[in-house]
């Protein structure tokens, strides 16, 4: 069980900077996770805390002890690749007792462990057969029993569900969600999947571009990005921007757009220039009373819900509503947005501006 | 444009039963979504229609015509694969010319360049026309590559999993931009996939396989709303459908009951009897109640700020459930 605390963490390859200056903690029993697009520094990140690839400069602290230039084996950690290796000539016991042997520990002891780590994980019906013939989902319990044995103080997973069909990928992300709640050790987990993030992740560091971008609760970025990028990689359809052009002074309760006063939360530092009002799918409401009118360009249905696409003044936008309203192609829409959820965006720095309702997000990393 | 029929067809692999005499029809001016796991024969069905693969048993009719016998070529069906096949030394424009400048359509310059404009500018790819097609993105040569199928005027346009690999807000664009070229073009278009989003959002007719048969087929709506059996449940709606045993719920069960289905939508919250929350799951949007229900686990989806925790308790009751058979098959009360 450790914390883990990255303080001004940099790695450069060469001429390129594959992470800038990262700062975040990882709390004891947390299940954290890397996010962002490939190339963001997200695998780079955990490769140094790993100890797989040394820091340019910056710390890494397990559990207060500075690690950045230790060997890997000298962490107590374990990794968890995205393709899990077995021994195909081993049976399941053996594969997971060998890393306990190795290092030196009796046979009877392994054997104990591992049939204790096999408990949790569902699979003692299966300790003495060949990994050849195992289903995929008992491979990955089997590679992850092999981690779990050695009882490391913190577990690195790369996108150890890249590789499978989005059904069993589901399955498996509730099953190690589970296993997590289950041993409760401190677990660092790599992904460019936002759902998997905020489905598993206790907290949650978006990446772009070597740069950390925001940091916090699944909850609290998802309904208060510090930037556009986290705007538009968290949530699926993305955050809507409307764009306009305008000056805001410090405590503004409104905004005009297009001619249009919309309310907002009460804004702190003012701004002037390219602005863009963020609103989520869903906070999108339709309202025949509203004069901000939107044309419907596609309808899609989704089950318990429907996506509507307008086009406005301000660009196009999505709407989420249920799917018992009827809306055809076409249609003219009032539109209004819920003002305690909106965000304004400064469109050439891509930051937040600061609201009464944003603040505590600025305060985190 | 043609509507195209599936009578009985059988298809075989050695000892795989790949189809298992399906029987279809694709209306004319459709876009009938197939759908289905890995190896439920959906590819196997495109593969027949286009004349790549050849049915055991069982015929094959555009617009009447039986086509078992006829060379790929002469069904004139335009197909698009999961991997974009293009020609990477020819530019884009000379990629999508190509399928026009086949002999057997003779068409004039002016006829091919017109319709090439056309096709580039719904495709929006008209200002990378003159670039190599490997100067482009993986999403604009998706785009070429459905392109050039769709310069062509088939019978018949057949597309396998065409979106699979581009991420995840391409995707989302082109769902639109497919389904409004279709209706557009008012062209009958049947389209494979494993993915429940595409199938929801463009099919106009959804066709759901199990092992080499057709299961269900009907509209998005009507597949989501009356699944005819558990299977056909399962394919459709995030989080999956709760199977559970029939008599856990209070309520009249119908006689033969031996399961319940419920979507979240199916699960009332706030009235009835207790359940203890395992999870909080906060997905933005909504929030996932992972629950346990005297010894079943279950989830439904609640408002995105809700204030309960792990370890609390809520009460839930069903709302017009679905009931089935033993053998999986779907209980209509007052229908039998």
């Amino acid at each position: 069980m450790a914390q883990i605390k990255i303080t001004n963490l940099r790695k450069e390859f060469g001429s390129f900077t594959a992470v800038e200056s990262s700062s975040f903690t990882i709390e004891d029993g947390e299940f954290f996770m890397l996010l962002g697009p490939s190339g963001c520094g997200k695998t780079t990140t955990l490769r140094m805390m790993a100890g797989l690839e040394l820091p340019t400069s910056g710390e890494i602290y397990i559990d207060g002890e500075e690690v950045g230039m230790k060997r890997a084996s000298q962490r107590d950690i374990a990794f968890v690749f995205q393709m899990f290796a077995l021994y195909p000539h081993m049976n399941v016991g053996k594969n997971m007792s060998y890393p306990l042997i190795s290092q030196g520990m009796s046979k009877t002891d392994a054997k104990k462990r591992v049939l204790k780590v096999a408990k949790i994980l569902g699979i003692e019906d299966i300790l003495t057969k060949p990994v050849g013939g195992l289903s995929g989902g008992d491979r990955q319990r089997v590679a992850l029993g092999r981690a779990i044995v050695r009882e490391p103080k913190a577990f690195f997973m790369d996108e150890p569900l890249g590789a499978l069909d989005a059904e069993f990928r589901e399955h498996m992300a509730e099953e190690l969600r589970a296993l997590h709640d289950r041993i409760g050790a401190t677990t660092v987990y790599v992904t460019h999947d936002q759902l998997e993030a905020m489905q598993m992740g206790d907290k949650i560091v978006v990446m772009n571009h070597g740069v950390v971008e925001q940091f916090g609760k699944p909850q609290e970025i998802y309904d208060w990005p510090a930037t556009k990028f986290v705007a538009q990689f968290i949530g699926s359809p993305s955050m809507n921007f409307l764009d306009f052009k305008g000056t805001l002074k410090p405590k503004a309760k409104t905004v005009t757009i297009d001619g249009h006063s919309i309310q907002i939360p009460i804004n702190l530092g003012g701004a002037s220039g390219n602005l863009s009002l963020g609103v989520r799918p869903e906070h999108v409401k339709f309202s025949d009373k509203s004069d901000y009118k939107g044309v419907v360009t596609a309808v899609e249905y989704l089950g318990t819900t429907q996506i509507i696409t307008l086009r406005t003044p301000n660009g196009v936008i999505k709407s989420r509503i249920d799917s018992d309203k009827h809306v055809k192609d076409g249609e003219i829409i009032g539109l209004e947005f819920d003002a305690r959820t909106l965000t304004l965006f400064d469109n050439a720095s891509g930051k937040a501006l600061k609201s009464e309702a944003n603040r505590g997000v600025f305060n985190n990393g | 444009m043609a509507e195209v029929i599936l009578e009985n067809v059988t298809k075989s692999f050695g000892d795989v039963l790949a189809l298992d005499n399906v029987s279809l029809s694709v209306p004319d001016g459709s876009f009938v979504v197939l759908l289905g796991p890995t190896g439920a024969g959906k590819t196997t069905t495109l593969r027949i229609i286009s004349g790549l693969d050849k049915a055991d048993s069982g015929n094959v009719l555009i617009d009447g015509q039986p086509l078992t016998s006829q060379t790929p070529a002469q069904r004139n069906v335009a197909m698009v694969f999961q991997q974009y096949s293009l020609y990477p030394h020819l530019s884009v424009r000379k990629n999508l010319e190509f399928p026009l400048k086949s002999p057997i359509l003779n068409l004039s310059q002016i006829e091919i360049d017109a319709k090439v404009k056309e096709i580039s500018e719904i495709l929006q790819i008209s200002h990378k026309l003159d670039n190599k097609a490997t100067a482009l993105s993986g999403g604009e040569m998706q785009r070429v590559s459905i392109g050039r199928a769709l310069v062509r005027t088939p019978n018949i346009y057949l597309m396998d999993e065409p979106l699979s690999s581009l991420d995840a807000k391409l995707k989302a664009d082109l769902r639109i931009e497919l389904k409004n070229i279709q209706a557009n073009l008012g062209q009958t278009l049947l389209y494979v996939t494993h993915d429940q989003i595409e199938a929801m959002t463009m099919a106009t007719h959804i066709g759901v396989l199990y092992e080499g048969k057709l299961v269900q087929f009907g509209s998005p709506r009507d597949v989501y709303e009356n699944p005819v059996s558990i299977y056909s449940a399962n394919r459709l709606g995030q989080p999956r459908i709760n199977i559970l045993p029939a008599d856990l719920f209070a309520g009249n069960i119908p006689p033969g009951a031996k399961s319940i289905g419920l979507r979240p939508e199916q699960i009332e919250q706030g009235k009835g009897e207790d359940a203890s929350v395992n999870r909080v799951e906060r997905l933005g949007d909504q929030t996932r109640l992972h629950l346990k229900f005297k010894e079943y686990e279950l989830i439904t989806v609640t408002d995105a700020h809700t204030p309960l925790q792990n370890g609390e308790t809520v009460k839930i009751q069903v709302k017009k459930p679905f009931y089935f058979d033993a053998n999986g098959a779907r209980i209509v009360e007052g229908n039998k």
